[in-house]
């Protein structure tokens, strides 16, 4: 999103510098596999294989990528009306109980075709509805969008456990979860779409949710970039003063972009519940929200970016659980070290190498 | 190409029933492990399993609850039998993953799925819990005792019920405080709370406290020893921890469910079904070694000992908090 320096060529800033950042991160990685003794060549080659080697393992990536592209945006809309949502968490948590609550309600009345748009519906809403009053506390308050949406992530969890432990827990169960949805109440899973063209994969938590987050991917595009409203946005994150004197009502739009920023993310919400479980239980945005703030800015909160970045973070994921698998001695907190120097190199060092490939390449042109 | 799959699984299900190619695996917990507790019981029981047999095991900590059904499906893909999923959240995954091979044999730790291959380990944590509580009783000397559970669940309600009634047993006046640490995975690894509440229970008149609270507890056992009272630990025997002020511990024996699980599919006698240890097989238990034996009198030892065979031989029924989700009194 910020400006390109002159001299440098776009694929370079897109593809070669991201590129080197991830092989320096890797090259680190290896050094550390080697230091507890184990070959970092044979562990590249497990997360990358899977990660991408065959269906089952592409099936998971995109399913952890659905996560990360929702709350990855969401995180992306906000930033471009210069407001920092670290709430995508509770919002995704939200947007999950909304859904859950919808098919608890109404999973045996009504066929599948009509109980998946109000799944959406109320992700969405609900989503929103939690991202709103952090929203209006900034605008009309002035209060902290940052520390009112982590606050509220809290605030979500201690919400979600009481009423799982106590109003819809399933009786007689031991783990604080719901009961299971009927079977209509569910997204269709990929393998089974896929299997009905003929294409036979294996079991994946891949679902529907995805096509969801592609046309949301667009559907962002198309929002900050072609309409009014996504233009005023814009202008209030480049400058709110500017915005107002030029007849654009900042507090209106500070809360709509919030809320719609919230309902990105509790469309992570969407793809756990109704996509994946099948029903309510604790702590099922496990971090994707937090992910999502990653997600965004290593994809320079652009859609197509943010759509990257999560196919990288899902392949890490996948990749890493693949690793602990494999090799015994790299244990789950070994791999998010790994994940965590892909994070820092691409991330937080996004700049470091640019200046190197400037100089080279003013060298090559002058 | 079905028939060739059968096939396949057939002479791999002939072959483990020789003992000739056992490849165990154990899918842990989120709490992972080493918790010094629930997933660590396991682990020494498959230390002690792979030290015995010669036989190496897999194994897999989750970091989110969707890696459940994928480390369980992996693991039966590479043909690891029998499998272990420990904890009450795999539930849902192993039932879903034992009906997509029937052929794999699956021990799924603290939770029932009612599958032909798949074997319930069930523990009564109510009776173990009820020694305890009646021990506490016996060696409190303010007619206080505490209680600090982890996350409010019904099964830590279980303990606290199973505590509750021991209490009460010996002495019908005795007053029992009772704290959650709180309501989210959290509790379970908090020594700091854990400690605070302790101290609160401590400053209330309490002079035993048991804590059933995962990682939590070591604060308990630290705030025990600190003030001089006694503290009981949870799961595995904790009693070493802080000899002295460890009253005892309420051991539940999942160490003995991993390797009696592993050990039987080696000697070809594997059974699936529901399995439900309780004080009578030995799956739960209170612990007397050296760390404590000083805190133990001998007429504590003779109460405790007789309440025990009492449960064991039926004349004392403890109330299972989970029958119907309520402690009566």
């Amino acid at each position: 999103m910020s400006a390109r320096p002159a001299g440098l060529p776009r694929w370079v800033d897109v593809g070669l510098i991201p590129a080197c950042n991830v092989a320096l991160a890797l090259g680190v990685a290896g050094l550390i596999v080697l230091a507890i003794g184990e070959s970092p060549w044979r562990a590249i080659r497990i997360m990358v294989t899977g990660a991408l080697g065959q269906g089952e393992a592409i099936g998971y990536t995109l399913y952890y990528a659905t996560n990360y592209v929702f709350t990855g945006l969401a995180v992306a809309v906000a930033f471009h009306a210069g407001l920092f949502n670290i709430g995508g968490e509770g919002q995704a948590y939200i947007g999950g109980l909304g859904v859950g609550l919808a098919m608890l309600a109404l999973d045996r009345l009504l066929p599948g075709w009509l109980l998946a748009p109000i799944g959406l519906a109320l992700a969405a809403l609900f989503g929103a509805a939690w991202a709103a009053i952090p929203a209006w506390l900034q605008a009309y308050r002035g209060s902290h969008i940052v520390i009112t949406t982590i606050m509220f992530n809290f605030l979500a969890a201690a919400l979600i456990v009481y009423l799982m432990v106590n109003v819809l827990i399933a009786p007689g169960s031991m783990a604080a979860e719901s009961r299971e949805f009927a079977p209509a109440a569910r997204l269709p899973m990929m393998h089974e779409v896929l299997g009905m063209v003929g294409i036979k994969v294996g079991h994946t938590p891949l679902n529907l949710s995805i096509v969801i987050a592609v046309a949301a991917g667009i559907g962002v595009w198309l929002f900050l970039w072609h309409t009014p409203l996504g233009y005023e946005l814009r202008a209030v994150g480049h400058s709110e003063r500017a915005a107002v004197y030029a007849g654009i009502r900042s507090r209106r739009v500070v809360v709509a972009s919030l809320c719609l920023s919230g309902a990105l993310a509790g469309l992570a919400g969407l793809n756990e519940i109704l996509g994946v479980h099948h029903r309510l239980f604790l702590n099922f945005v496990a971090g994707a929200g937090f992910t999502g703030i990653a997600v965004a800015l290593m994809g320079r909160n652009h859609p197509i970016g943010v759509g990257l970045a999560a196919l990288l973070f899902g392949a890490l994921q996948q990749g890493g659980a693949e690793l602990a698998f494999e090799i015994p001695s790299i244990t789950r907190e070994m791999v998010v070290v790994i994940q965590g120097l892909v994070i820092l190199f691409s991330g937080a060092l996004a700049y470091w190498l640019r200046p190197s490939f400037e100089r080279l390449f003013a060298r090559g042109s002058g | 190409m079905r028939s060739i799959g059968l096939a396949i699984g057939l002479i791999a299900f002939a072959a483990t029933a020789q003992g000739q190619e056992l490849k165990p695996a154990v899918v842990f917990d989120m709490g992972g492990k080493f918790d010094k507790s629930f997933n660590e019981g396991v682990v020494n029981g498959v230390t002690r399993f792979t030290r015995d047999s010669g036989v190496a095991v897999a194994d897999f900590e989750v970091t989110n609850e969707t890696q459940f059904e994928q480390a369980h499906r992996r693991f039966a893909q590479r043909g690891q039998n029998p499998i272990i999923g420990v904890g009450f959240s795999q539930g849902n995954a192993v039932k879903k993953v034992a009906g997509e091979f029937p052929n794999i044999r699956f021990t799924l730790i603290d939770s029932v799925v009612e599958l032909p291959n798949v074997q319930s380990v069930l523990f009564k944590e109510h009776e173990g819990s009820f020694l305890v509580g009646a021990l506490a009783a016996l060696a409190s000397k303010t007619g206080k005792v505490g209680f600090v559970g982890g996350m409010d669940i019904p099964l830590i309600r279980r303990f606290q019920c199973g505590y509750e009634k021991g209490a009460k047993f010996v002495n019908p006046n005795v007053e029992v405080l009772a704290n959650m640490t709180g309501t989210t995975p959290a509790a379970w690894n908090d020594p700091g709370r854990g400690g605070e509440l302790a101290k609160g229970q401590f400053d209330r008149g309490a002079d035993v406290i048991y804590a059933a609270a995962g990682g939590t507890g070591v604060g308990v056992y630290q705030a025990a020893k600190d003030r001089g009272r006694l503290a009981i630990g949870v799961d595995s025997n904790q009693n070493h921890l802080h000899p002295g002020t460890m009253l005892t511990s309420m051991v539940k024996r999942v160490d003995l469910a991993a390797y009696e699980s592993f050990k039987a599919a080696k000697d070809g006698n594997w059974k699936s079904g529901i399995r439900v240890l309780g004080l009578k097989e030995g799956g739960v238990d209170w612990a007397l070694d050296q760390h404590n034996e000083k805190l133990v009198t001998a007429a504590m030892k003779t109460r405790i000992d007789q309440t025990k065979a009492d449960i064991v031989g039926g004349k004392i029924a403890v109330h299972d908090y989970m029958s119907n989700n309520a402690c009566p009194n």
